[in-house]
């Protein structure tokens, strides 16, 4: 094969750059020493990050969404292995239908979501509770572990799940020792992507999180809109603090380049 | 195996996305054709089409729709001239490098949307890193935030990963036998690229283009952040109507206008790109 061109090397060192660009900024301007969004020139320091943890708000906002993205992943994570299960292993009227629709969040807008569950919450009561939170990104999230779930289903040698049959194993034992052993790291894989993909949610949730539920993507957004100080520096890097380290237990457990090129 | 087997397995995912998923997108198309009274609020027994005949006769609507299409549809073409040749040029290195970079090209994608308008935010202000730059080259500061140029720009940034994913999965199916048989047959480069990978990557730039246009027609937090108060979009327009004008059936209305476009965009999806070349290219 060819080797690249010294032009379509300085191409992609442009995209490179324009990817990182905005990431790195947001980083680096959260330890300035300054009052204002400026680069830090002489020193670095941890003022704005002390702002942040002594922000109450903000504090809060981050504990929501932590317990949002933990709550909602393993909900989602319950609900996929068996439903997976269900469209790989059964040929039944309806499967195509049942696929379609728990993989349809990923192509419906979010915003469409959030007005929708908005209308839902304004029927039956209770909106922006945390209960209804949960579920609301548990919908959003199982289309990511149905995804990881199935594609372990799929290249699955079913051999080993016979002979623990034909040797007296009852279905639990099959599946508790057997099969999600097996699948095991497209679920962990699946929990993960669907904490990340919670986490970061904000377009829906703006809609129907109440004064004490709003998530911390929802509360920056908030703030953005209002003031800009490096206290919204501080928070982002925290933000991509915590993304970081899920991608790296992510790439450990199933493979980053796995997630997001499907291979 | 017992027919009601797969059933009871999806059952409980079934009974969430029936609760939060087609009730409620239900109740919003009901209530998308609910009369509504500015004073006393929405009329739960009155019907009526005023609020669709208004969107598509209103020069506002007319304008922000308009605005949202050519935005969108800039962002694709950007995003087809930048990610389909980045793809093709990472899948030319050596690894690592190659993994590497993948990796930096993608997982901006884990990112939240938030954190990245904030960046760009910081990046194109009036005292952002851009305009020192064309400060040092001799320009002038250019006004970018608040503007269609940022919020291409942020779009762009958000939508390259998902043209990449799915040329350089094309890319992987190439088979390089046929694009070195070509150079060897004395095609040039530029011919090889034309005439072997161009059509044999050709579906993966149509479903990227097709994702990138879909998601860019309904963002939300980029032109909420980026385009200010008077650049709407219209996402941002169906949250002005629910949470400032309280107009819900309007706002609801917009939202299903999307949402119907936004499906025939994806779907035809399946109709393009699977029906035409799953035949020829097995």
């Amino acid at each position: 094969m060819r080797k690249n061109g010294p032009l379509a090397l300085a191409f992609n060192a442009l995209v490179i750059l324009f990817m990182l660009a905005p990431l790195l900024v947001v980083c680096v301007v959260a330890f300035t020493p300054e009052n204002t969004l400026t680069l830090p020139t002489t020193e670095f320091s941890l003022r704005w990050f002390r702002a942040v943890f002594a922000h109450p708000d903000f504090m809060q906002s981050f504990w929501n969404s932590l317990w949002l993205g933990l709550a909602s992943a393993t909900l989602a994570t319950l609900l996929a292995v068996p439903a997976g299960m269900a469209v790989t292993r059964y040929n039944f009227p309806g499967r195509g239908f049942l696929n379609g629709l728990f993989l349809s969040p990923l192509i419906i807008p979010h915003l469409v979501l959030g007005v929708a569950l908005l209308r839902l919450f304004a029927v039956v009561g209770g909106g922006g509770s945390f209960g209804w939170l949960v579920f609301a990104h548990a919908l959003i999230v199982t289309p990511y572990t149905l995804r990881l779930v199935v594609a372990a289903l799929v290249g699955f040698d079913r051999s080993a799940e016979q002979a623990a049959l034909s040797l007296g194993a009852s279905q639990v034992q099959v599946f508790s020792r057997i099969t999600l052993p097996m699948i095991l790291p497209g679920v962990t894989g699946g929990w993960l992507l669907a904490f990340i993909n919670s986490f970061d949610e904000v377009t829906m949730s703006i809609f129907v999180t109440s004064p004490s539920t709003v998530t911390l993507p929802v509360r920056m957004y908030m703030y953005a809109t209002e003031s800009i100080d490096p206290l919204m520096a501080a928070v982002s890097a925290l933000m991509v603090a915590v993304t970081a380290c899920a991608m790296i237990l992510l790439d450990r457990v199933y493979g980053l380049d796995r997630v997001l090129v499907g291979r | 195996m017992n027919r009601t087997t797969p059933w009871w397995l999806s059952g409980p995912a079934l009974v969430l996305f029936i609760v939060l998923l087609l009730v409620p997108l239900g109740l919003t198309a009901v209530l998308s054709f609910n009369a509504y009274d500015p004073v006393t609020g929405v009329k739960a027994g009155e019907f009526t089409l005023e609020h669709y005949a208004h969107v598509f006769t209103d020069d506002y609507y007319y304008g922000i729709f308009w605005r949202t299409f050519w935005i969108s549809g800039l962002v694709t073409l950007i995003c087809v001239a930048v990610g389909a040749p980045e793809a093709y040029i990472l899948s030319r290195m050596g690894n690592p490098w190659r993994s590497v970079l993948l990796l930096v090209v993608l997982a901006p994608l884990l990112v939240s949307v938030v954190v990245r308008a904030f960046g760009w935010s910081m990046l194109l202000g009036p005292e952002g890193l851009v305009n020192g730059t064309l400060k040092l080259l001799g320009l002038g500061p250019i006004k970018m935030l608040y503007t269609e140029i940022a919020v291409v720009v942020a779009l762009v940034h958000v939508m390259l990963p998902f043209m990449v994913i799915p040329v350089w999965t094309s890319l992987q199916k190439l088979d390089p036998g046929v694009e070195n048989a070509a150079l060897s047959l004395m095609a040039s480069p530029f011919t090889t690229l034309r005439r072997i990978v161009l059509p044999q990557v050709m579906p993966g730039i149509l479903s990227g283009s097709l994702i990138v246009f879909g998601l860019s027609a309904s963002s939300f937090a980029i032109p909420g952040l980026l385009g200010g108060r008077r650049l709407k979009m219209v996402a941002t327009v169906v949250y002005d109507e629910y949470l400032h004008e309280l107009n819900w059936p309007l706002g609801a209305a917009i939202a299903l206008i999307l949402l119907v476009a936004n499906l025939v965009v994806m779907l035809s999806y399946n109709r393009l790109v699977e029906g035409r070349y799953k035949k020829s290219l097995g």
